[in-house]
């Protein structure tokens, strides 16, 4: 048995790391612990195929927060984030709608699908904004417990309601929409262009389990404006080196700090000694002490497998049990020998060097989503496209280039055969899809990695597969994320705290959860100084 | 009316934005694009191509040449070997800046001066009775900056040079680029890895189409002034007339500066030869000066806090400014800064600042004003060490390669 820490984190993803990065910073001693060789959970990158770095599963960065950067003076530990200024999306019929940072062009490209599109867009922007301004104070903060009857509480909940009510008489029509729509009927009050619609609604399912017309996924849409409010920040973005270097940025913080990470070090379970979390426990046999311990895990490996669930009260095992974790997304990782030419914009251009959305349709993301609802892969499915390579050619030899795609959908469970054995249908699915949109694909492919859900789990540990440790439903969010009673990062067995993306404000690189995870222990230990 | 700059038959097609500037006399593109956002990250990420032929460039021959050089600027020059290069200020005889430029050694009887205003006047009287010949070549050489992380590779790929993997931080060499003759010295403007080419006009298109080819696999894109302003205020670069006025041109004496006052102590050799001022500077140092220059940062969640007093969300995005904005401290104004703009990169708001000195102390509290929906604000901003962003590979050698010490 070593000596005793002040904190242990379990997992060094990127929200582990930014806890130990706060906890170390504010003077304590931290050590984490991470199952895997390399760190950064989902946010790593690997040169899987020689001279091809992948960012091998999470690949864009969402709403890192300015705060973090700064706290943890992360551009100085090797973060460079660098803009995605675009969104292609390529259609069937060869044509195509490409929207940028050129305000007059995007409207001209709207314009030449639809007029009244094209001014409904600006419209749409403003509305986005008082939105997102109004729920954005909710992201940095601890989510208050509305069911308390501590005055403080009160307080800052009557606070968050004279924000959210502040917005204004239509604003505030909107926002009730926006919370019962789905993105489909919303954006249709909006827009007539298919392909601009269904690309919207896109940020809406990212993740979850639910197609563009079901219920719920029109609030969704709104995280994705919460970046754009710090526009300036640029917030959505690429971070040079791939998502391992955002990853290794807030570990070397986190060292310089004097925070002291572990890899190759599973811990198997929590130590917990009368009702009191005391230290972990490898899958090697060894012990470490500390005063406290921090899981950055999903909220059911943090609850049912690294303590024991007896130990925690009936309501909460069954909540747990309840809590939406399904797996709906797969990766495929492209290593190309020259860069892709689409039919909607054969050679190069500014299209390349952003997102490119497989969506030209509401029509067409409701299927993919009918093909996976019943336990399958779409045949078609929504695919979000980086081409890495061409906004850092440091990601691939020179003139050569990796394509990064998400893929939507994709049911951890399947009803038919299992995912080692349709793996590699799963993968031929994406190409072709691509390859009616990139006519040179199959030529120029010399690689691919196909990642399912049951990958994504078996080398992440991410339950099911489910890149945000949980579903971003509203039934899952703020004080309801994980758990009624346990948004706080706090659980039933005390010094045993929660900070991964399960957690309030959700997933997406962010580092939220991580910062106010910590923020929370230190003020519970009176060491919280601002 | 300016004129085009010996690039301008390469860079105008490739000026989407027509937006252009004056410099020197010279027509200078300050984007290429819509936005200078690609071309700055360009800087930062890959490469930039940036046409700087409007400096002023002068040859100095003659078997004194050396002395006049040491009269001339604050740098210890007995120290300069072959084929290095000096950063220096020069000063007129009260000890205040006229302008800042690079010294080359380039024979033990030949050096070259590159200045941001006309010098020849002033080089030749500095030369009183000495046995050097000064010459202004500003219109015989012109003059293209390759900057960035992937500037080594590209040149690698276009340029016929020996010692380009081992060429030093601040040194020079000679080679050819498409058969054009080119001295290539490790300098620049942008606080990167990064070389400047120099040639003669005639060459200057075909030698930028050649760099231009090399480096389309590596993201070398054509910059602007605009991304070039942003990434020298990351690196806390001086620009004359705007965060220091020549003493040559002052119209009063509280706005001519010394170079201890502009942060370039460590560039005036005060055991040095006698040089222009030197005498002043001495006196300076042994009573401390007046102003310091400091570099001032502002957090992200005080412009949060300052912007959102207005109900609006922070609108500080874009193009470096040039427009001062006082600093105050304790409700007194100590000082003004220069120039200042949001670093894309470090993710906070930057300022290059003269302040009172008693007050010029890294990690203290100052006020920087702000306007703010029409009104005059003071946002909270902290002193910081200069440069914002320092990257290692500004000064290391090739990777793979043992790497010596670049500062010589």
């Amino acid at each position: 048995m070593s000596g005793e820490h002040d904190v242990i984190v379990v997992g060094a993803g990127h929200n582990g790391l930014v806890a130990a990065a706060y906890l170390a910073r504010a003077g304590l001693d931290v050590l984490v612990l991470e199952r895997r060789p390399v760190i950064g959970g989902a946010a790593v990158t690997e040169e899987v195929y020689p001279g091809f770095r992948y960012s091998v599963f999470s690949y864009v960065v969402s709403i890192l927060r300015p705060e973090i950067i700064q706290d943890l003076e992360l551009p100085r530990h090797g973060l460079t984030l660098l803009p995605l200024p675009s969104t292609l999306t390529p259609l069937p019929n060869g044509d195509r709608l490409f929207r940028d940072d050129d305000h007059y062009r995007t409207l001209r490209e709207i314009a030449r699908h639809s007029g009244r599109d094209a001014e409904a867009y600006e419209e749409y922007g403003r509305a986005m904004y008082f939105m997102a301004k109004a729920v954005k104070p909710i992201l940095g903060l601890a989510p208050p417990d509305p069911t308390s009857l501590n005055p403080m509480e009160l307080l800052r909940l009557a606070r968050l309601a004279r924000e959210l009510l502040g917005i204004g008489g239509q604003n505030l029509h909107t926002f009730l929409k926006l919370m019962t729509m789905s993105a489909a009927d919303f954006l249709d009050e909006w827009f007539d262009t298919e392909a601009l619609k269904a690309t919207m609604s896109a940020s809406g399912i990212i993740g979850t389990f639910l197609g563009p017309r079901s219920p719920g996924t029109a609030y969704v849409l709104l995280h994705h404006y919460m970046g754009e409010i710090d526009g300036v920040f640029r917030a959505w973005g690429f971070a040079k080196g791939g998502t391992g270097s955002v990853s290794g940025a807030i570990a070397r913080a986190a060292e310089a700090f004097g925070a002291a990470v572990e890899t190759d070090s599973p811990v198997a379970q929590v130590l917990v000694k009368a009702g009191k979390a005391v230290g972990v426990a490898l899958e090697n046999g060894s012990e470490h002490r500390a005063r406290a311990v921090i899981s950055s895990l999903d909220p059911r490996r943090t609850f049912t497998e690294l303590i024991d669930s007896d130990l925690l009260p009936e309501e909460l095992v069954a909540d747990l049990q309840r809590f939406r974790l399904n797996g709906s997304s797969g990766k495929v990782n492209l290593a190309l020998d020259a860069a892709p030419e689409f039919a909607c914009w054969p050679r190069a251009g500014p299209h390349l060097r952003g997102a490119i959305s497989i969506s030209p349709s509401i029509g067409y993301l409701e299927r993919a989503y009918d093909d996976a609802k019943y336990g399958g892969f779409s045949s078609r499915p929504y695919i979000d496209i980086v081409i890495p390579s061409m906004i850092d050619p440091g990601m691939a030899p020179p003139g050569k280039h990796v394509m990064s795609c998400f893929v939507q959908y994709a049911s951890y469970h399947l009803s038919e055969g299992s995912w080692t054995e349709r793996k590699q249908a799963f993968g031929d699915a994406v190409i072709d899809t691509l390859s009616e949109y990139i006519p040179n694909l199959k030529q120029i492919l010399l690689h691919r990695q196909v990642l399912t859900p049951l990958d994504i789990e078996e080398m992440t540990g991410l339950t099911e597969g489910n890149i945000f440790q949980g579903e971003l439903g509203l039934s899952q969010l703020f004080f309801l994320r994980p758990a009624p009673g346990y948004a706080r990062y706090r659980t039933p067995i005390r010094q045993y705290y929660q900070c991964g993306s399960g957690t309030h404000p959700g997933g997406g690189i962010t580092g939220a959860p991580g910062r106010l995870a910590a923020l929370q222990v230190l003020k519970d230990w009176g060491r919280l100084r601002i | 009316m300016p004129i085009p700059s010996p690039f301008h038959s390469v860079t105008s097609p490739l000026c989407k934005s027509n937006e252009w500037r004056e410099w020197s006399g010279y027509l200078a593109a300050v984007t290429y694009q819509h936005t200078h956002e690609r071309e700055y990250f360009a800087i930062r990420n890959s490469a930039a191509l940036i046409d700087v032929s409007p400096l002023f460039k002068y040859d100095l021959r003659g078997p004194q040449a050396g002395e006049l050089v040491s009269r001339i600027v604050t740098r210890d020059v007995s120290k300069c070997r072959l084929g290095q290069i000096l950063y220096t200020p020069w000063c007129d005889d009260d000890g205040k800046v006229i302008d800042d430029g690079t010294v080359w050694k380039l024979a033990p009887d030949r050096f070259r001066i590159t200045a941001a205003d006309p010098s020849l006047r002033w080089f030749q009287d500095c030369g009183y009775r000495l046995e050097v010949e000064v010459e202004d070549v500003s219109d015989r050489v012109a003059a293209v900056a390759l900057q960035g992380p992937s500037s080594r590779e590209i040149l690698r790929q276009a340029a016929g040079a020996e010692d380009l993997d081992t060429l030093r931080y601040y040194h020079l060499t000679e080679g050819e680029i498409g058969g054009a003759p080119v001295v290539i010295t490790r300098t620049g403007y942008t606080g990167d890895l990064g070389y400047e080419i120099w040639l003669d006009p005639s060459e200057a298109g075909s030698v930028w189409r050649r760099l231009m080819a090399a480096g389309a696999d590596y993201g070398l894109l054509p910059a602007g002034l605009a991304a070039l302003d942003l990434a020298r205020l990351e690196a806390g670069l001086l620009l004359i007339e705007v965060d220091y006025i020549s003493s040559l041109k002052a119209l009063t004496e509280t706005r001519k500066s010394s170079p201890l006052e502009l942060g370039l102590g460590w560039a005036v050799a005060l055991s040095a030869a006698n040089f222009v001022g030197r005498r002043a500077l001495l006196h300076e140092a042994r009573v401390g000066s007046t102003w310091s220059l400091v570099g001032l940062a502002v957090d992200w969640s005080e412009l949060d806090r300052l912007f959102g007093r207005h109900d609006l969300p922070p609108q500080v995005a874009g193009r470096a400014s040039r427009l001062a904005a006082p600093v105050y401290r304790r409700g007194r104004q100590i000082g003004q800064a220069t120039s200042m703009g949001f670093s894309p990169l470090l993710k906070r708001f930057i300022a290059l600042a003269s302040l009172e000195r008693q007050h010029a102390v890294v990690g203290s509290l100052v006020e920087l004003e702000m306007t703010v929906d029409y009104q005059r604000e003071r946002v909270p901003a902290r002193i910081v060490p200069k440069p914002f962003y320092d990257p290692p590979h500004k000064r290391e050698g090739a990777r793979a390669r043992p790497s010596a010490d670049p500062t010589g």
